[in-house]
């Protein structure tokens, strides 16, 4: 019973050859209880989506995986692919960005659910599968399931369909799902259902979560931690609370200031200028550097390690430094120059 | 897509009329005598046929006329007299059509199902020594002359190691089944005769192999880029991730989807099967329309080589046309959306 | 005001250093197929003063099989089969760019037509081009070949007839798309006049994918031209065409070695052609993407 659900620990995932590829996802480790949530927050390119599907073996086949990953106390990376091929949709169920993209175009959505557990268990005939696929449709608040089976994804709204595809993801009771961008592709208001209801079902069922997104606003009211991805790395991590209110990474910084505000709606946005660095080509010292706003020589060539701090665990060397966060969002809406 | 097939259903007849005055223009620049076209020499002679002749399709007539009559004598299904059988052309085909979809419909059938075979395997094990071998065979397939390998084959396969019939459909001296399709394999199957049915069938599979292989390449290529194309898409990656195993991914979710795109090309691949089975017939003695459009253009038959012309196009069109209508049938997004 | 530049965008390949970097690129396929019509071109043009024994006259005793003296063996009427199949590249190639040349011409000339034009040309071109697909290519060119009687001449316009419209739809798909770019837009807008617009601005940006085709149809035309030889309605005996040898090998069955070797011939020419299709096809999709 020690075991956590899911022990992360140095993973790296590299691409080209070993000498001189790229790395994208350059040592990344955390723990996931069970039946908690887990958000990894980041822009695309991040490493984060390649993260989780590392935990799967689900990379693309040149890519190149190592460090530890321990489902249950079980070493995932490496495993024997008859082996994780039984944790695949059994015991860890995948949630994707595009539901549209994900589900079989020419198969019914019934099918594809009656396939998802009859590979796990032969025993249950087809039409006692067809059974269980149109409770767990009715499960996700899709009316009229039993119609709703014989259709093509093509036929389900967005929203609906990303239900189908968490209804196929949660078909044989995992421990854990992993949500990949689940609500990127929908309209706001859909995401919203759609974050109400993964949030319920992972409660009720006792499931672990991990949810993967690029925006902070979505992990906001459902994550128990946060973890902040740039550049292959965590930048900082801690419980949602403290990345919020104690946030002391720049980057953590720069992505709450790029959130709407319900409470103070006059405030204006503030984007991060720039793009993230190219896995090919990644400066010297901190990646986030040549976009923060408060790098100094240092910052351009030492990496600074994730380090505990009096709330969160961040890798910023000014960390404690900076002034909070308040003053900064006012010194860039006056363009004051906070260069300390 | 239901509009799309009714459009191309609407435009067949005109593409036909199309077929048909080619057929007529072409028959008009015969030596320019048109009564050489329709008459061999040596009834040139007798003025009661000649005179008959130049009645019936209009001879002393100018020629928009003649193009009138030459149409609607096709329309009733005349298509003139075979100089060399002497017969009505349209009659010669009628009788010896079915022996060439017997023999189009098994290439079609060997040589889509060894394709699809070998892409599967092509792209289960791509870039392996399996895959470079396979897609080998394959292009050598739709490479090869047909007429060529068709001679080697039964070099091979006949004299040298007796394993297969020699030529024709039946065994010299053997009767044929009773006449209820013309094809001899499923009227010996029809009316029980299971001796009949090995023997046509051991007669059919040589030929049909040769010529469905010319087919094999194509069909393969497309199968083995559209199911890797299939592998790298997102529900691939779901299946996976649902626990399906890589054998289930590329069966179940990759090969339905990439056969869809094969559909479309069955009706191109028809236009070879035609081409090759003219020359197959002519090699394997096979009595169908293509070694009877083969001996006619040899003596210059001119009705014989436009009927069966004119039969095989049409026989072309309406392949495309049923390959549309598959290829709508298959997908369920257009199935649904019309 | 300035005047608009005139731009000529003249495609890398036609300038004579990038077709050997072309060719350099070819995966080893194309390079092997790219070796086989080189050796056929050879052939071609070094035959009439190669050692080989006369195509047309009796060489040695009849039917007999490959031997050193006789590589081939010997036909039916003792000729050489080895000399008559190199000399069988006299007639299949010159033939088969022949037809190609002129199925390219006037086919892109038609499509370019109708392209560019559109209304009622494009229509009828393209109708024509139409129902000319709707034949099975083998049949239209027995047809063709049969009221114009045999012969190589004629068999190859029969394929001509066979091809254009193959050419024409490729061409007209082209202009149609370069048509829209800006700088035929920007052409157009500096008074160019319709005739300079399409030869200057658009034609010389269309010709890669005619180009292609026309590799690996060689191998096509060369193989029908055989087979309309096979039949009788191209080359008649004793020329030493590969689709007549095969044709006399097929009387004489047990002598398998006959039509070995132009059998072999036609085979490693439509190979070559379309191992040298796909590599440039490589090329330039590789090329278009970047």
């Amino acid at each position: 019973m020690s075991d956590p659900l899911l022990a992360v620990d140095g993973l790296r995932i590299g691409f080209g050859p070993a000498k001189d590829g790229a790395e994208a996802v350059r040592g990344v480790g955390f723990t996931l209880e069970a039946g908690k949530v887990l958000g990894i927050v980041g822009e695309s390119g991040s490493g984060k989506s390649l993260t989780m599907m590392a935990l799967l073996q689900l990379l693309p086949g040149q890519a190149r995986c190592s460090g530890s990953a321990r489902f249950r106390g079980k070493e995932l990376i490496g495993m024997r692919k008859s082996e994780i091929r039984h944790l695949r949709g059994k015991d860890i169920g995948c949630v994707f960005q595009d539901p549209l993209s994900a589900f079989n175009p020419v198969k019914t959505i019934g099918d594809q659910i009656v396939e998802a557990i009859r590979l796990h268990d032969r025993r249950i005939s087809r039409r006692a599968a067809m059974k269980e696929a149109e409770e767990l449709l009715a499960a996700v608040s899709i009316p009229q399931p039993d119609q709703r089976l014989r259709q093509y994804p093509h036929e389900f709204s967005g929203g609906m369909r990303q239900r189908a595809m968490i209804a196929m993801a949660i078909a044989n009771k995992p421990a854990l799902l992993i949500a990949d961008e689940p609500t990127t592709a929908l309209d706001v208001t859909v995401q919203a259902q759609i974050l109400d209801l993964l949030r319920t079902l992972t409660r009720e069922r006792g499931i672990g979560l991990v949810l993967i997104t690029h925006d902070l606003g979505v992990v906001a009211g459902m994550a128990d931690n946060i973890a902040v991805m740039y550049g292959g790395r965590f930048v900082e991590a801690g419980t949602a609370d403290e990345i919020f209110y104690h946030t002391r990474h720049p980057y953590t910084r720069g992505l709450i200031e790029a959130m709407p505000k319900l409470d103070r709606p006059e405030e204006r946005l503030v984007a991060i200028e720039g793009t993230p660095p190219s896995i090919w080509s990644r400066p010297p010292g901190c990646s986030f550097a040549p976009r923060c706003y408060f790098a100094q020589e240092r910052c351009r060539q030492q990496e600074p390690e994730l380090r505990d701090l009096e709330h969160t665990r961040s890798a910023c060397l000014r960390a404690e430094e900076l002034p909070p966060r308040e003053t900064v969002a006012h010194a860039q809406d006056t363009g004051k120059d906070m260069t300390l | 897509m239901l509009r799309y097939v009714i459009k191309r259903m609407i435009t067949i007849p005109f593409l036909l009329l199309g077929v048909a005055s080619v057929a007529f223009v072409l028959s008009q620049m015969t030596k320019g005598d048109p009564l050489a076209a329709l008459l061999p020499e040596r009834m040139m002679s007798n003025p009661e046929v000649v005179a008959a002749v130049k009645a019936e399709w209009g001879l002393d007539q100018p020629l928009p006329v003649r193009y009138g009559i030459y149409i609607g004598n096709l329309l009733q299904g005349d298509m003139g007299t075979s100089f060399t059988t002497r017969r009505p052309v349209a009659q010669d085909i009628a009788e010896r059509l079915p022996a060439t979809l017997e023999l189009v419909i098994a290439a079609m059938i060997v040589g889509s199902s060894v394709g699809i075979g070998i892409g599967l395997l092509s792209a289960r094990f791509k870039n392996s020594a399996l895959d470079i071998g396979t897609r080998g065979f394959a292009l050598l397939g739709s490479s090869v002359p047909i007429f060529w390998s068709g001679l080697i084959f039964l070099y091979i396969f006949t004299v040298r190691l007796d394993w297969a019939p020699g030529t024709g459909r039946l065994d010299a001296r053997s009767t044929p089944p009773p006449d209820i399709t013309g094809m001899y394999t499923i009227d010996a199957l029809l009316s029980g005769q299971m001796t009949t049915f090995i023997e046509a069938l051991s007669h059919l599979l040589l030929p049909a192999l040769i010529l469905g292989w010319t087919v094999t390449g194509i069909v393969a290529r497309l199968v083995r880029s559209s199911l890797l194309d299939s592998l790298g898409q997102d529900y691939a990656r779901t299946a996976r991730a649902k626990g399906a195993p890589e054998r289930v991914v590329l069966l179940n979710h990759a090969l339905p989807n990439a056969l869809i795109p094969v559909l479309t090309i069955l009706g191109f691949t028809f236009a070879y099967l035609i081409t090759g089975a003219v020359l197959t017939e002519a090699i394997f003695s096979w009595p169908g329309i293509g070694s009877y459009a083969v001996t006619a253009s040899r003596s210059l038959d001119y009705p014989a080589i436009g009927g069966v012309t004119i039969v095989g196009a049409t026989a072309f069109l309406l392949a495309n046309l049923v390959t549309d209508i598959a290829y709508a049938w298959a997908n369920p997004k257009i199935k649904v959306s019309q | 005001m300035t005047a608009i530049p005139d731009i000529r965008v003249v495609p890398r390949w036609r300038r004579s250093r990038a077709v050997l970097s072309v060719l350099g690129q070819l995966p080893l396929t194309g390079k092997i197929g790219l070796a086989i019509l080189v050796f056929w071109l050879l052939v071609l043009i070094t035959i009439s003063v190669l050692p080989l024994p006369d195509p047309l006259a009796m060489a040695g005793r009849r039917l007999q099989p490959p031997s050193i003296e006789f590589w081939l063996g010997t036909d039916a009427l003792g000729r050489d089969v080895f000399s008559r199949t190199l000399w069988g590249a006299v007639y299949t190639i010159p033939i088969a760019f022949a037809v190609v040349l002129s199925a390219v011409a006037i086919g892109s000339f038609m499509g370019a037509i109708a392209g560019y034009s559109g209304r009622w040309a494009d229509s009828v071109i393209m109708r024509a081009a139409d129902v000319t697909l709707s034949f099975p290519p083998i049949l239209l060119a027995m047809t063709v070949a049969a009221t114009l009687g045999p012969g190589l001449s004629n068999a190859a316009v029969a394929m001509v007839i066979v091809w254009w419209p193959i050419y024409a739809r490729l061409m007209r798909a082209q202009v149609l798309e370069v048509r829209t770019r800006e700088h035929v837009e920007a052409a157009i807008a500096g008074g160019a006049g319709r005739m300079r617009v399409l030869r200057v601005h658009i034609l010389p940006l269309c010709w890669t994918p005619t180009l292609i085709n026309a590799t690996m149809d060689f191998g096509q035309v060369a193989l029908l031209a055989a087979s309309l030889s096979f039949i009788g309605l191209g080359a008649s005996p004793p020329t030493p065409e590969w689709g007549s040898m095969i044709s006399e090998g097929a009387t004489r069955f047990y002598s398998w070695w006959i039509a070995m070797g132009p059998g072999l011939a036609i085979l490693s020419i439509v190979l070559a052609t379309s191992f040298l299709g796909d590599g440039l096809r490589d090329i330039f999709d590789r090329r278009s993407r970047t």
